[in-house]
């Protein structure tokens, strides 16, 4: 930051830049000095604000220690690295634990606020002073507001494109039952990308094997609108044209009524209540006969 | 180049060896429904594993051909679309409602014989 400053300064002012470097040396050394006390009170504001709930008071002293004397360091040396790596390395630990983002903006901004108020303070016989001491104070304290909520957020983020990730890896399996008999158990939500995912595993599937007959089982899925629904016309459309049949199964009373009620037009696709039905059903189209073995003789006798 | 009609059995089976111009598709038409008279054939198989781009006026010729062929009194199937191919068609609307497709040429064959059994079954 203080090369920052200095590099930007050399154009117009270079006697403010260096004057501005010496406040934030006075700043830092003041910080220093008396970091128990403002430490302590800066864990105390976060506990009256309620912020943090899910840590205990020790791991929020803690903490603030650990936030407070990084913060002190962005103010002297001007770098942000430590502090983003600290920043991504708190993140990691507590967002498990359910910390949101208005948590983390809170302390930070209150930490901001604790040391302006000890700012004020000592420096207020000096008006003059005082202002350009802010003057130096605000954009540091600001820009370290903005790394931390940045880390944060983008912490947050690479959580749930990992997570996505792994959803799309636990894709769905295209199953062989009997010969050129194949099942298709859909479980979870479906958006578009995941629908088409499926639909070309469906596809590939049916040449693979040869299929005549697919057992669409939609028992696992919680919901279904109109995008869903139009995803399985489409996969029911594209797999005739691959010469295969599609029976659809699990179709709950529930998605049955929501269907009707906005009028997809479902007279293509053949469904059947459950997944047996399903089987059954396409064993029947195949010509299979499923027949009981011969009871074992222990049996007849009892 | 001209799509090579074959005769087999009571079927002619057209084999589509590479992606086709509108006037090949068009001569295509023209061909079948020629030789499904001059060999009294009971149905047709059109090939189209080697494609891999479908657009609508090749939808709207195979369709064409199949109601054209039908009116000749065979059936037609249509055999070999691909995974990728399907996918574009359902997408772009181009389902071929009315038409029979299987997935390969054997496939296509066994569905004709499974219709002529059908229909010998019938005369009986």
């Amino acid at each position: 930051m203080t090369t920052d400053l200095r590099s930007q300064g050399t154009e117009a002012r270079p006697s403010h830049a260096d004057a501005t470097a010496a406040l934030l040396r006075e700043l830092v050394a003041h910080l220093r000095k008396n970091r128990t006390q403002l430490r302590e009170e800066w864990a105390r504001r976060i506990t009256e604000s309620k912020l943090l709930t899910a840590m205990t008071r020790e791991e929020i002293f803690a903490e603030a220690t650990s936030v407070y004397d990084n913060y002190v360091e962005v103010l002297e040396t001007g770098s942000v690295e430590a502090l983003q790596a600290y920043a991504r390395n708190l993140s990691e630990r507590i967002i498990p634990r359910g910390v949101e983002t208005h948590e983390v903006l809170g302390i930070v901004l209150l930490l901001r606020d604790v040391l302006a108020r000890s700012l004020f303070k000592k420096y207020q016989a000096d008006f003059a002073l005082l202002n350009s001491v802010l003057d130096a104070y605000e954009p540091a304290a600001n820009r370290i507001a903005n790394t931390v909520a940045v880390g944060f957020v983008q912490e947050r983020e690479r959580i749930i494109r990992q997570q996505q990730e792994a959803i799309r890896e636990l894709s769905t399996p295209v199953l062989q039952v009997r010969d050129r008999l194949l099942i298709l158990p859909i479980i979870g939500v479906i958006d578009s990308l995941r629908a088409r995912q499926l639909t070309e595993q469906l596809l590939r599937g049916i040449r693979a094997n040869r299929a005549k007959v697919v057992v669409v089982d939609i028992t696992g899925v919680p919901s279904v609108d109109a995008t869903v629904a139009n995803h399985l016309v489409q996969t029911v459309d594209a797999s005739r044209l691959m010469g295969a049949n599609v029976i659809v199964t699990g179709l709950s009373s529930e998605i049955a009524q929501t269907l009707v009620t906005i009028g997809v037009d479902l007279s293509k696709i053949n469904a059947v209540g459950d997944l047996q039905g399903g089987i059954e059903e396409a064993e029947r189209m195949l010509g299979y006969a499923v027949m009981m073995p011969e009871p074992p003789p222990a049996e007849v006798k009892a | 180049m001209r799509v090579p009609i074959l005769k087999q059995s009571q079927y002619v089976i057209a084999s589509i060896q590479s992606a086709l111009s509108d006037e090949e598709l068009l001569q295509l038409r023209d061909d079948l429904a020629r030789d499904v008279g001059r060999y009294r054939s009971r149905g047709v198989i059109i090939d189209v594993t080697v494609l891999d781009v479908m657009d609508s006026f090749a939808v709207r010729t195979l369709r064409a051909i199949a109601h054209m062929i039908r009116l000749r009194g065979a059936e037609t199937v249509i055999v070999g679309i691909q995974p990728e191919v399907a996918f574009a068609m359902v997408q772009l609307g181009l389902t071929l409602e009315d038409i029979t497709t299987a997935l390969d040429l054997e496939e296509g064959l066994a569905f004709l014989n499974r219709q002529g059994a059908a229909g010998a079954r019938h005369v009986q």
